[in-house]
Parts: structure tokens; C-alpha cells; sequence
């Protein structure tokens, strides 16, 4: 399983990738292949704030969906527009390709998230 | 969780990289690559299932046809031998215990293929009624001492062939051959299905499972045959417009209801459920069966509510974005004056009403239909 080093990771299977003020956040490659085949993304709209653990959106496969959980506090600035016609890039490229937002970092930065070592860790115990 | 049951396969499941779920009871594999792929390989090439957890009941005796025309909707005793029929079998309510082929082998030897999750309760009703029924009919639950594979895709009899000498043409649509030799296996083979392609249903001894399952991706590797799951079962079935029991069709759901009434044979004398779907026939059932495809992307799922006109008309029972067409389609159960291809509605998926539109069933029907 490809957990990439650089990235945080949330005990939901997000991941976020932080430059600067902005953080790109996507699911992990752990959380594609659990769900099988990504059929539709349900993406938040431009400007909504979000709190850390708010459903941002849905993610559906072809035999359940899954809630996206927000890593961190912050302003949703961009989302995935390839994901609208092409929503198997998150199986894909789950770390490139097919990430899903892109958000303005609020002040609580990114307290409380797991390194890729602590992530990998919770997954090979069977994390949820 | 409580026991699940494996099929002779489980092994091979497991070595295959399949993922096991549990279904009906049963341990069986959802997936092995991709429900996508898997789908796409018996559209477009053949696939083979395991699907060993359906239950095979063989009723026999001199009252056995008779007894099943009393017993299904459908008309058993016209079968002849080698012949297979579908029909629902309903209780006196008219609801379906459960749908199922019914196979006659000889005048007096038939077998009834239920589905897993309700192949216990089945077993018992069919009983309970012999008996009350009368009579000379025997039933003799098979379910265990059999192994189910179904090969189903364009490209099935070509595969299949490599492996025997039978003349497969010759077993037509819903037709059954016995005792047949495929790669030193006797079999059972019929040409049925659950996907809407053409394609084969094989019984043999669950020691002889194994070997034939991996014999057929054998024969079948330079085209592109895979092994399939659950998910794409479903997924077939879905787009062919196939009822799933405890979907389309339960309990609480008729025959007629569920756009099955081809299968309700009326001029064949008394059967149980008669009265109740005769009476819900004259006066026209108040829900119905609907294709209905959504006009923006997104997957309906069963329970979802579907409106017309701001109100609630009924719900979903199968969705999915198609993966043979690409758009997003449900059957569902709806007010039965608003199933004609066009009418307008909506689905109401989480928060949002999408827009959709009544369509003809089935969404695939296969070309060069045999």
C-alpha cells in the first residue's frame, strides 16, 4: 500500500498535502482499494469554510459510498474539475490526479493529523 | 457475525485475490480486480462466477408437475424434458417467497434453483405445501452435494467448447443437457443466466468445482475471460433489468407489481396466490415497476425516495451509474399511473432532488439474441 512520506493523514483515509497557505486534500490509496471502483465524487462549492471533520463531500463507488472528512480548518478554493468525468483517477493516481479540494489553511493549521509513518501504522492494526 | 457458509470455491476465492463479503449467508468473493472490469469482461468477452451458494431442490413423483403448477406462478407442467422455465413463487397474498428456474429432467424429476438468502425459508414452504398438497411428491434438498458456475458472455460457447465435445449449440435458450463431459467432469449444463448475456449455468459434484472454474479461465485466458464477483453479478443483472430478490421482488411485493406477469399463468387452474393477484389484476395494481434514468450524475441507490411533482410516488429498489451505458439508472417501485417512458421525476439523493425521467426496461438488451 502506497502511503507517500510529506503528506498528513486523518484516521478517516485522507490525506492532505500542505504548500504554503493552501493544502490539497485527496483519499488514500489504502481508502480507493477499500472502496473499489470511485464512480462519483460529490464535491463542496467554492468559498465553503470548513471545520476540521465536516463532510466536505461524498465519494461513491460502485457498491457503497463513503463520507470525505475535512483533515483541517480552512476555505475551500478549488476543487478536482477532471473528477466530474473522470472520477476513476482517484483509484488511479489517488495522490496526484485524483485529488478532490484544495483549501486555505485556517489557524489551527494542521494540529492533530498523522504522519505517513503513524497512518501506515494504524492501517496494518486494522484501522477502520 | 454470525457463521457464514463457503462454497467449494472459497479456496479458490481466496488464492484469486478475491474480496470476500458476506451474502445471504454465504462468504463469497464481491470482487476480484474490479467490479468495472469485471462487468466489461462478460459484455464484451465471458466471465465466470461462482454461484455454488444457490440452492437446488429436486421434487419428484407422479404429482410432482401438478404439484408445481399449484405451487409457482408459472406453468411447470408444460415443460418438457430438458426444458427450464422462470417464474416467481408467491404466498396467498400474492407476495414472492422467492423466484427461481424451474428444470425438468424427465416426466417425473424436476429441480427447483432458488436463490442462497432464501433457499432455507424456501425449502420449508415448498415442504409445508407438499404436504398439503398430497399426493406423491417427493423433495430432496441438493443444495449441498452441488457446485454452481455460471459462464456467461459473448464469447462463453466458444470457450466452453474447447472443453468437450458436446455440441453446446444444440442445448438452446433455457434449455438443460445432463450428464455432459467437460474436461472430465459429467455436468449439468444450461443455457441461463443472470447478466443478459448469452452463456451457460454449470452444476457438477462440489469436489469438481474447483478444477472446472480454473479449466474454463484456462481455456479462456487468450480472450480475456476473467473471474467475476458479486458486484458485477449485480451490476449485469441490473442493466438486463433482472429482479433481485429483496429488491424487485419480496414478500411484500407481487409478481405484478414488479412487471412480472408474464410469468403469472392464469388459464392454468388454481395456484396459491391466484385469488389475491386475480383481484389485484382487475383492479389494476396501485405501484409499479419503473425504469427511471437521472439527468445529471449521480447513484441512486435502493430506499431513495422518488418524487413527482414535489411528492413522494415511491423508491428506488436498484440504481447505479451504468457501467455498460454510463448513465445513471434505478428501477423503482412507483405510483403505477406514472411508469410511461417521459413522465417527469425526481430522486431524492441525500439532500438533493435530482431530476429524472420515466425509460423503457430493459436499459441493455444484448445483440443477436439467440
Amino acid at each position: 500500500m502506497n502511503v507517500p512520506d510529506g503528506l498528513l493523514y486523518t484516521e478517516d483515509h485522507e490525506w492532505i498535502r500542505v504548500e504554503g497557505t493552501k493544502g490539497r486534500v485527496g483519499i488514500t490509496d489504502f481508502a480507493q482499494d477499500q472502496l473499489g471502483d470511485v464512480v462519483f465524487v460529490e464535491l463542496p462549492e467554492l468559498g465553503r469554510r470548513l471545520t476540521r471533520k465536516d463532510v466536505f463531500g461524498v465519494v461513491e463507488s460502485v457498491k457503497s459510498m463513503s463520507d470525505l472528512y475535512s483533515p483541517v480548518d480552512g476555505t475551500v478554493t478549488a476543487t478536482n474539475p477532471a473528477l466530474a468525468d473522470h472520477p476513476e483517477l482517484v483509484n488511479q493516481d489517488p495522490y496526484g490526479e485524483g485529488w478532490m479540494v484544495e483549501v486555505e489553511l485556517g489557524e489551527n493549521g494542521t494540529s492533530g493529523l498523522l504522519t505517513a509513518g503513524e497512518y501506515q501504522k494504524m492501517t496494518a492494526a486494522g484501522g477502520h | 457475525m454470525t457463521d457464514l457458509l463457503r462454497t467449494p470455491l472459497y479456496p479458490l476465492h481466496v488464492a484469486r485475490g478475491g474480496r470476500m463479503v458476506p451474502f445471504g449467508g454465504w462468504e463469497m468473493p464481491i470482487q476480484y480486480t474490479s467490479i468495472l472490469e469485471e462487468h466489461r469482461a462478460v459484455r464484451e468477452r465471458a466471465g465466470v462466477f461462482d454461484v455454488s451458494h444457490m440452492g437446488e431442490f429436486e421434487i419428484t413423483g407422479k404429482d410432482a408437475a401438478a404439484f408445481l403448477d399449484r405451487l409457482v406462478t408459472n406453468w411447470p407442467s408444460t415443460l418438457g424434458d430438458g426444458e427450464v422455465l422462470y417464474t416467481p413463487m408467491t404466498l396467498p397474498s400474492g407476495g414472492c417467497v422467492d423466484d427461481l428456474l424451474v428444470y425438468r429432467f424427465g416426466r417425473e424429476i424436476f429441480w427447483l434453483v432458488v436463490n442462497a438468502a432464501t433457499a432455507p425459508k424456501d425449502l420449508a414452504w415448498v415442504d409445508r405445501q407438499a404436504k398439503a398438497f398430497g399426493g406423491d411428491v417427493k423433495i430432496v434438498d441438493l443444495s449441498s452435494g452441488v457446485g454452481e458456475i455460471a459462464f456467461q458472455g459473448p464469447l462463453a460457447q466458444e470457450v466452453l467448447g474447447r472443453l468437450t465435445t458436446f455440441d453446446l449449440a444444440s442445448i438452446g435458450h433455457f434449455e438443460v443437457a445432463r450428464g455432459v463431459d467437460v474436461d472430465g467432469c459429467t455436468v449439468t449444463i444450461s443455457r441461463t443466466g443472470y447478466t443478459g448475456e448469452d452463456g451457460f449455468e454449470i452444476y457438477a459434484r462440489p469436489e469438481d468445482a474447483s478444477s472446472l472454474f480454473e479449466a474454463i479461465l484456462k481455456a479462456g485466458r487468450g480472450d480475456g475471460v476473467l473471474p467475476c464477483g458479486l458486484g458485477a453479478r449485480d451490476s449485469l443483472r441490473f442493466e438486463a433489468c433482472l429482479p433481485l430478490y429483496g429488491q424487485e421482488i419480496s414478500e411484500d411485493i407481487t409478481p405484478l407489481e414488479a412487471g412480472l406477469g408474464i410469468f403469472v399463468k392464469w388459464d392454468k387452474g388454481a395456484f396459491i396466490g391466484k385469488e389475491a393477484l386475480l383481484s389485484q389484476k382487475e383492479k389494476g395494481p396501485s405501484r409499479r415497476l419503473a425504469g427511471l434514468e437521472l439527468d445529471e450524475r449521480a447513484v441512486p441507490r435502493p430506499h431513495y425516495p422518488v418524487l413527482h411533482e414535489g411528492q413522494a410516488v415511491g423508491s428506488v429498489t436498484s440504481g447505479m451509474i451504468s457501467p455498460t451505458l454510463g448513465r445513471p439508472l434505478a428501477l423503482a417501485l412507483v405510483r403505477a399511473d406514472l411508469t410511461s417512458p417521459g413522465t417527469p421525476m425526481a430522486v431524492r439523493v441525500r439532500e438533493k432532488e435530482i431530476p429524472a425521467h420515466v425509460v423503457k426496461r430493459p436499459f441493455y438488451r444484448r445483440e443477436n439474441r439467440k
